[in-house]
């Protein structure tokens, strides 16, 4: 018998005592996926056929006497911006409707050689730029705790179908909180790891110095489970770090004892406050409590650059984007539209009519951004600022960490906004990334996990959770803390309270 | 359509030239520049390609080592400093052939910058100062399709051949070359010559000029004579061979001077050069507006050769040209004249590879300056791509000093290997060519010839040696040159005193 609302590390255990097979567990997940993702549409595209026959191969490697990793069997969900051999990629846009790559990327390699199915390809913003999954042109995907609701993004597929067990395991990306914000407003677990501690190769890249793959998942542990298989250095992405991962499994158990004597916790005094919800803000002071309680040293710290994150963010994300984003050109492969009443155009023809009929309004608005700012004179002011900003953001990061092991901030200021509700205000929906993009500029690694209802609507909010670069370890310990104060409070894991989807309909 | 032009003497009476050259060499590392691929020339379009060199969505660069290595290598070869620190940036534009719509280069960080070199033309030596030298990768090949001339006007479609995306490539870049005068257009020429010898002996490239692997763009200004400034430049694309590098200087000068002196101003543009004309031809405007919105490339990390390593380079460099072009002369025994030609003709390494081969420098000279100078002045092809190697020039030397066939079949031997018939050895069998050393045959046809001649060989009898001169020339038609005119003189002379 297949509980969905077990953990994938249940699931694990459940596999390695044989009371239930991975095409069992496959078969349910597919099931559930067929039952509500009418309603959630975390999915793009889901590989029934493919899933099943991974699934079958676990089993027999099982039977044999040999797992391939922890997870091996386990189901997981991959989100539409990783390349998949055989599996069409869209990266939510049109321009590559239809795409099917013809290799996997480093992290969709090592899930197979770990053996877990594949259950399909989730939603996203186009090429994940935005904070909502409305940008994606193949429809919103709807956070299963109202369908009403945005469930984050870029990647609110991938945390959608966690938090609507259609699947126990998922892979998002992370440019400026598009792994950590779906996983605060879908009351789940998301982690970006330190930049460059998971190979980018094949991920279709938004902006290469900020991009990063990393587990979306129910729990902490489980998130640990997934990132000790998908992480580690890859000699096709230069920027992959060369050293070994650290122990992020025992970090997660370590932490789930609750015992956070000895870590000093240190509170952003710029992430917080204005802008941010009440309910948000309650949930977060709780939080900290929690943490005083366990044992933890609380101290204030000020990161005074942040304030000028989210510009610098958003000169550097178009600059590289715009450069990305060049190669959809109709040349090669994708979408090719012809101008219409020319029966003989150019390439340079056919190259605008595909990109103006194949990227949404949202890609066109930061490639303009983001060509505009690498435009001879006006690249120092721009670019060449928001270079510097970074910098100032990487020293208030090691200034903070000395007094700190850890940061900690809401990770989103608001709960769950409803679909449409910011969808003509730019500037508004930026602001979404307000406490997630720092990180990013500077490489640290980063968790959210749920830390309640917000009073006002009854949505779920987020902690974050950073730490220095490389030092991953230190989110699961007290990710992973936080996650077993709070469950013992609440009697039970958040996503109890979230409605049944089941027979659902909007 | 032909623009107006100065002859080239008025072109100097009114204005000074000033150049830059821009040369790309091709490496010949075994892998592309960002992947794994092979970099085998002439291969299936298409089959040398990966996710990487096709620019495939999220596919990723890795920097191949060697062509670092081979870049620092020739920037070290160019006395130029080796970057402690540099990156790679995208330079972004689209273009079909170009995977990305960026290519991904190196801009205001060059792993080598500041150096220079010394060429020498007819016994003047002219420094050449080198700005950069930086590693960038190629783009792929366009084929035009259904056009007359294979150019994109007129083409009913195009084929791209991938291939060639993502070869290394090394773009070398001079200052300006002030002060050259009227040996401008010769010491473009030499320059590149020079450099490709260094490239031949430093192995990093095959610099076959013919199949692109050393391209050159040709940046020419004037300014007034005498006014040491610099005027507006164009730039002629890819000059192919070292004969064009130095007609396109020439035809620039001209072009520029007519311009000029007619009260016109120089368009900042890129040129086409027309090999079989002579003529460069507006190519797309290049202004400062053409903007490449150069950034760091952020998919790869800082290039940061340790000191060690470069130094290790540096001492393993080949002997410096002027060091090279002195010792050679004097192992050769060449005269001043005689060195000056042969680097004049581009012919060096050439002349250094017969000798190696195991001709004499004498007649290696010979060969390269006679027969192959000619040979690449009336075809227009540069004379180390004539399809004749010099293992080939020793072979013929060898097949001469044996006595097999004279310098006037050795003639008919390069023909042959010209028409790519084989070895030497190979085409004077199958041509038919070897001197009849067997008397019979000869003396068959010295008979025949006395026959013919009878006065003559009454002359001859009567002690007037001299007129067997006419007889010789009468056996040597009638064996098709293939006989050793010295042994048909003894065996004449045996018949008839």
């Amino acid at each position: 018998m297949v509980d969905l609302r077990e953990t994938a590390a249940g699931m694990a255990a459940a596999l390695a005592e044989g009371r239930v097979t991975s095409v069992q567990l496959t078969e349910a997940h597919l099931d559930r996926i067929a039952a509500v993702d009418g309603d959630v549409h975390a999915f793009l595209h889901v590989d029934r056929d493919g899933a099943l026959a991974q699934a079958a191969a676990s089993d027999e490697r099982r039977a044999a006497g040999g797992a391939a990793s922890t997870l091996d069997g386990v189901p997981i969900a991959v989100k539409d911006v990783m390349a998949t051999r055989g599996l069409p990629t869209t990266c939510g846009s049109r321009i590559l409707e239809g795409w099917v790559p013809p290799y996997d990327a480093t992290v969709v390699e090592r899930l197979r050689a770990a053996g877990l199915p594949i259950l399909g390809k989730t939603n996203m913003d186009e090429f994940a730029m935005g904070s909502s999954t409305e940008h994606s042109a193949y429809g919103a995907t709807h956070n299963p705790w109202d369908l009403d609701r945005i469930p984050g993004g870029s990647g609110g597929g991938s945390a959608a179908a966690v938090a609507a067990f259609e699947a126990p395991l998922a892979i998002g990306t992370d440019t400026g909180g598009s792994i950590r914000q779906p996983g605060a407003v879908t009351g789940t677990v998301g982690v970006k790891p330190t930049y460059g501690g998971v190979s980018r190769y094949g991920l279709v890249a938004l902006a290469n110095s900020l991009d990063q793959a990393g587990p979306v998942t129910r729990t902490v542990l489980d998130a640990a489970l997934l990132h000790e298989i998908i992480g580690g250095h890859d000699p096709r992405d230069s920027t992959s770090i060369q050293q070994p991962v650290p122990s992020l499994v025992d970090a997660a158990r370590e932490g789930a004892t609750g015992d956070l004597r000895g870590v000093r916790i240190g509170v952003v005094r710029e992430l917080g406050g204005e802008g941010y919800q009440d309910g948000v803000l309650a949930r977060f002071r709780e939080s900290v409590d929690v943490m005083v309680a366990a044992g933890a040293e609380v101290v204030e710290v000020s990161c005074p650059s942040f304030v000028h994150a989210l510009a610098a963010y958003y000169l550097i994300l178009p600059a590289e984007a715009s450069s990305n984003l060049a190669k959809f050109d109709a040349m090669r492969y994708g979408l090719r539209v012809l101008p219409e009443g020319d029966p003989s155009p150019s390439a340079e023809e056919v190259m605008r009519a595909t990109r103006d009929a194949g990227f949404g309004d949202e890609v066109k608005r930061r490639i303009i951004l983001g060509t505009y700012a690498l435009s001879s004179g006006y690249y120092d002011a721009y670019y060449g600022q928001a270079q510097k900003v970074r910098t100032l953001i990487t020293r208030d990061f090691d200034a903070a960490f000395e007094h700190a092991d850890v940061l900690v901030s809401p990770t989103a200021p608001t709960t769950a906004f409803r679909l449409g509700e910011k969808l003509d205000d730019p500037l508004a929906m930026y602001l979404n990334d307000l406490a997630t993009i720092p990180a990013n500029l500077a490489g640290v690694p980063g968790i959210s996990v749920p830390n309640g209802l917000a009073g006002e609507d009854g949505l779920p909010s987020g902690l974050q959770v950073l730490a220095p670069a490389l030092a991953d370890d230190r989110v699961y310990r007290v990710g992973a803390a936080v996650e077993a104060l709070l469950e013992k409070e609440w009697g039970g894991p958040l996503l109890d309270k979230a409605p049944s989807l089941e027979g659902a309909s909007r | 359509m032909s623009e107006a032009l100065l002859t080239f003497e008025e072109s100097l009476e009114k204005f000074d030239p000033a150049m830059g050259l821009e040369v790309h060499v091709e490496l010949n590392t075994a892998s592309k520049m960002f992947c794994g691929c092979p970099t085998e020339f002439g291969a299936e379009p298409n089959t040398q390609v990966c996710p990487t060199c096709l620019g495939l969505p999220g596919a990723m660069p890795v920097v191949n080592r060697v062509a670092v290595e081979s870049a620092m290598r020739i920037g070290l070869a160019l006395n130029c400093e080796i970057a402690q620190w540099c990156r790679f940036a995208r330079k972004n534009y689209f273009y079909p052939d170009m995977p990305k719509n960026f290519q991904t280069s190196q801009y205001d960080e060059p792993i080598a910058f500041e150096g220079w070199t010394e060429v020498e033309v007819e016994g003047r030596t002219y420094r050449v100062e080198i700005e950069r030298a930086h590693m960038e990768e190629d783009t792929g090949k366009s084929l035009h399709v259904g056009g007359a001339t294979g150019r994109i006007h007129g083409a009913d479609h195009s084929l791209v051949d991938y291939n060639r995306a993502g070869i290394p490539l090394i773009e070398i870049v001079t200052k300006p070359i002030m002060g050259a005068g009227e040996k401008a257009p010769v010491v473009a020429r030499a320059y590149v010559s020079q450099l490709r010898d260094l490239i031949v002996a430093l192995g990093v490239s095959d610099a076959r000029m013919d199949q692109g692997s050393i391209r050159a763009d040709v940046n020419l200004s004037l300014a007034p004579k005498g006014s040491g400034g610099l005027g507006t430049r164009t730039e002629t694309k890819n000059v192919n061979s070292l004969r064009s590098i130095e007609r396109a200087v020439r035809h620039e000068m001209q072009r520029h001077a007519a311009i000029l002196d007619g009260g016109g101003s120089i368009l900042q543009e890129t040129r086409h050069w027309h090999e079989d004309t002579g003529v460069t031809t507006s190519g797309r405007e290049k202004s400062d507006a053409e903007d490449y919105r150069y950034f760091p490339e952020p998919d790869l990390v800082p290039v940061a050769p340790s000191r060690e390593w470069v130094e290790q380079l540096r001492s393993e460099l080949p002997e410096p040209p002027q060091e090279r072009r002195a010792r050679l002369q004097s192992e050769w025994g060449f005269t001043d004249l005689e060195m000056r030609d042969t680097v004049g003709a581009g012919a060096l390494l050439l002349v250094e590879q017969t000798i190696a081969a195991g001709s004499t420098p004498q007649a290696a000279r010979k060969w390269w300056l006679s027969e192959l100078a000619r040979r690449a002045n009336d075809t227009g092809v540069d004379i180390a791509e004539l399809g004749v190697t010099p293992t080939d020039v020793a072979a013929v030397q060898k097949l001469v000093d044996a006595g097999d066939i004279n310098d006037k079949l050795a003639r008919q031997v390069f023909e042959g290997l010209y028409a790519g018939e084989g070895t030497p050895e190979e085409i004077v069998a199958a041509r038919g060519l070897a001197i009849v050393s067997d008397d019979g045959a000869l003396g068959t046809a010295v008979d025949n010839a006395i026959a013919a001649n009878p006065d003559v060989a009454a002359k001859i009898r009567d002690g007037k040696v001299a007129a067997a001169g006419a007889l010789i020339g009468a056996v040597m038609k009638e064996m098709r040159g293939q006989a050793d005119a010295g042994r048909v003189r003894e065996l004449i002379l045996e018949k008839l005193t």
